[in-house]
């Protein structure tokens, strides 16, 4: 095993540690044993079906916008690659507006459909559920499934030019086991972050009846402080994440389309009228579901953005610190992590470890660290710090997604090369590595940096009001009447989230990405 | 480079040591845009010290650190938790002289002193409702296209108190009631931000907030178009109150505070601070544009070991009712 694998290793135990620690943690300081609740089975179930029909909705929706941009060139491409990114960073209640905004009573849709005299659609049930998080998702999947479309080699895509492939052969041939190989993680992600939701699950979904686990253990936590019962359920889901983890590795096949010089080349197969105008269809309804909500919402907050005191811009410079911590560390984490999985035999454990930390429960997660930092210290003083840990375990899964295919691809087409010529240590990196992995890891750092920006997570458990992060600063904004700032404080989180993504790939990106 | 780490280490271990009261407080009340700064001005301006607000969820946190807690004084639980909060046993009597209060309700308990309150109430825009439901029955009876937002009793004090205050006025009907209520009601949020927020952005026609609410929109927006319905069941109360912890390490400060909380200075500070009602202040004291918002004639509370006892009751009635 090499260092860089052993190191992997090493951060994969850690990031297994840091899940499970604190669960005990919470069991053992639990004042009462209980368990499961008859009502559970209901809430299980519904945890369950709406995560999966989400996820499922999620990828096949991102499909088709992937491949329009995977094979589109026009002018603002990359500025509409970049803000698909933003729903996935918008605060919860944010995007919850948003939502209203377009498909909510007086919303756009509902509009419309008044003015051809259709009766009105209702937002609120398990399609509102479903609705919202796709909208969150789809732009991570679509994001993601990029990247494998951009992995493909310009070479093969030049052989099948050559050959006369038609569209169906190169989606047989090429894009099909390029999916294969990218899309079980990819609704694994998404289909665990959709079980951990809450607040958009209560809001959106119009009653007790869609009730998640996340929700019943926040009440078993705040309402009853029952422990134990937090810690079950906090249990059930991660031993959920776990099973649906080894399914989707079962499920997912190598590409096997090898290696390519890294050119962009043209998609001769997709040049006919009939697709250039599918595709450009496909690219304006993605971004019509995904930007509308988000301009109407935060449209409002143009104009009272120079209304924000001081104390929000120094909460968004405390929330940049945190993004930029959380990135690199990510990183640091991630990269020999995927190594491992990539060169170990245990590296499907690995990838199970690193992908179960969106399965665990943030608030499960939150008390278990302040419990066990309570006797060490006051956990209060170093709510940054825990904030920047969470979101580095967080983040974790998501750095994971891009770079495992991308090291998978490296250590197939290059290991034996590498090997051969005696290349390795720094050699290696720089030479092989480096080169290879530097579009994948410049959007996994890009993604870390926007999802710690704005995450509002732990630092609601332990914060002090001098350590406020901009999130932070944005509910309080909301819990005291003023909603006009809060959209302009929405504004300027995700201004800064996008930022620092577009500076990090920006920073990474090849030539013709 | 050893050196100026020491030396920023000394500073931030002597700044430490200075031993401010720290205050356990709600998110809104500690934020810059609650009663907090202003209070914990006004106190310092009093003595040689200094308040440190520490923000979070209160009960779970006191009840996680146990008689370890750094908390001095714990401000923000309402009378509907206060009762687990005597529970955990971690909490000296207030020794503070209650009298004179401007509440609806007695007061008799010595453990919390009450610093202000508020009535439950569903706020609409006058613009949109015309036809006001004058009564809780009346709201049930109302036709369903209504749009309601309310919060859930299971994650929030005010979807809580909701639930208690359907109990009170419909007793074993209290299941009934929801049912009723159920199709007008469009959603049920985490929080109250999440619902106020629907209602400002005009998804729902009403909201279930407080009959203060309308006094921030008059003040602050000169909008006086929102107001609270006034139901002649009555409105549930809810009393916001303090108390100090045994174990505190600073029991003259403490109580300090705790003196200083029904006095004038801190009282004033609440109406437009809180957006709510003080406990103990002057009524002409209070400020101009509060004297347009309506109260209802009746408060309806329950003691704190009664909504104690009656918590898993009224949640059960909300689920069943709401879940049909």
């Amino acid at each position: 095993m090499t260092l860089g694998a052993r190191l992997g290793l090493i951060a994969a135990l850690c990031v297994a540690g840091a899940l499970i620690l604190p669960l005990i943690a919470v069991v053992w300081r639990a004042e009462t044993l209980s368990g499961f609740k008859p009502s559970d089975a209901g809430v299980l179930w519904f945890t369950l079906w709406q995560a999966v029909v989400s996820a499922g909705l999620s990828v096949l929706l991102a499909i088709p916008v992937a491949r329009a941009l995977a094979r589109r060139q026009f002018a603002g491409r990359g500025a509409v690659i970049l803000i698909l990114g933003a729903p996935f960073i918008l605060p919860v209640i944010v995007a919850v507006l948003g939502l209203i905004a377009v498909f909510g009573r007086s919303g756009v849709v509902n509009v419309a459909l008044a003015a051809v005299g259709i009766d009105p659609v209702t937002l609120y049930g398990p399609q509102g559920v479903i609705l919202a998080h796709v909208f969150f998702n789809m732009p991570l999947a679509t994001r993601l499934i990029l990247q494998g479309w951009l992995a493909i080699p310009g070479e093969r895509l030049r052989l099948a030019a050559t050959l006369g492939f038609a569209p169906p052969d190169t989606f047989r041939r090429l894009e099909w086991p390029m999916l294969r190989s990218v899309v079980p993680g990819i609704f694994l992600v998404i289909f665990l972050i959709c079980t951990t939701s809450f607040a958009v699950a209560l809001a959106l979904g119009g009653g007790p009846r869609a009730t998640t686990v996340e929700l019943a253990i926040y009440q078993a936590f705040r309402f009853d402080f029952d422990l134990s019962r937090a810690a079950i359920l906090g249990g059930l889901q991660l031993i959920l994440g776990v099973g649906a983890a080894i399914l989707s590795l079962r499920l997912t096949l190598p590409s096997g389309l090898g290696a390519g010089l890294d050119r962009a080349v043209p998609r001769w197969d997709s040049a006919s009228p009939l697709l250039r105008a599918q595709d450009a269809v496909v690219i304006a309804l993605a971004c019509g579901f995904l930007l509308l909500p988000i301009v109407l919402v935060l449209g409002e907050g143009v104009w009272h953005l120079t209304a924000l005191p001081s104390s929000v811009w120094l909460a968004a410079v405390r929330s940049l610190a945190i993004a930029l911590a959380a990135a690199i560390l990510t990183l640091t984490l991630a990269l020999p992590m995927a190594l491992a999985v990539v060169t170990t035999t245990r590296g499907g454990w690995i990838e199970v470890a690193g992908t179960l930390s969106i399965a665990a429960s943030p608030l499960v997660l939150g008390t278990g660290l302040y419990i066990l930092l309570l006797p060490l210290t006051n956990p209060v003083k170093l709510a940054l710090p825990v904030t920047l840990f969470v979101n580095v375990v967080l983040a974790l899964p998501f750095a994971l997604r891009a770079l495992i295919p991308a090291m998978r691809d490296l250590d197939r087409d290059f290991g034996r090369l590498s090997t051969s010529l005696g290349m390795r240590g720094l050699d290696w990196v720089r030479l092989v590595a480096i080169p290879r992995l530097r579009r994948p890891a410049g959007f996994a750092a890009g993604l870390t940096a926007a999802l710690a920006a704005g995450d509002l997570g732990v630092i609601a458990l332990f914060a002090s009001p001098d350590q406020a992060t901009l999130p932070l600063v944005l509910y309080q904004l909301m819990g005291s009447y003023r909603l006009d700032e809060a959209k302009a404080a929405a504004l300027l989180l995700v201004v800064l989230s996008l930022g620092l993504f577009w500076l990090f790939e920006r920073g990474t990106r090849h030539a013709e990405a | 480079m050893k050196k100026t780490l020491t030396l920023a280490l000394m500073m931030i271990a002597t700044s430490a040591n200075a031993e401010p009261l720290t205050i356990y407080a709600p998110d809104y009340f500690a934020s810059e845009w609650g009663p907090g700064p202003a209070i914990k001005e006004a106190f310092e301006a009093s003595c040689s010290c200094e308040i440190e607000y520490v923000t979070g969820d209160l009960l779970p946190r006191l009840r996680l650190e146990g008689d370890a807690t750094p908390a001095d004084v714990v401000i923000g639980l309402n009378t509907d938790d206060a009762e687990r909060a005597r529970q955990t046993g971690l909490f000296a009597p207030h020794n503070v002289a209650i009298e004179g209060l401007t509440m609806p309700i007695d007061w008799t308990d010595d453990t919390f002193v009450p610093f202000n309150w508020g009535h439950t109430a569903f706020v609409y825009d006058t613009t949109k409702i015309t036809d006001v439901p004058t009564s809780f029955q009346a709201l049930l009876d109302a036709d369903d296209s209504l749009r309601i937002a309310i919060q859930d009793p299971r994650t929030s004090v005010s979807g809580l108190a909701l639930a208690l205050w359907v109990h009170k006025v419909f007793g074993d009907g209290a299941e009934d009631a929801w049912a009723a209520l159920a199709p007008k009601i469009v959603t049920v949020t985490r929080g109250w931000s999440e619902a106020y927020g629907m209602f400002t952005d005009g998804e729902v026609d009403m909201v279930l907030s407080y009959t203060t609410s309308p006094a921030y929109h008059i003040i602050a927006e000169e909008d006086e178009t929102k107001k609270a319905a006034l139901f002649d069941e009555g409105h549930y109360v809810m009393v916001e109150t303090a108390g100090q912890i045994a174990t505190t390490d600073q029991p003259e400060l403490a109580q300090a505070f705790l003196d200083f909380i029904l006095t004038e200075p801190f009282q004033s500070i609440i109406p437009t601070g809180n957006w709510s009602l003080p406990a103990k202040l002057d009524p002409a004291k209070m400020p101009a544009g509060f004297e347009k918002v309506a109260l209802p004639e009746t408060a309806l509370i329950y003691g704190s070991a009664e909504a104690e006892a009656l918590r898993d009751t009224v949640v059960a009635e909300f689920e069943a009712g709401l879940g049909r």
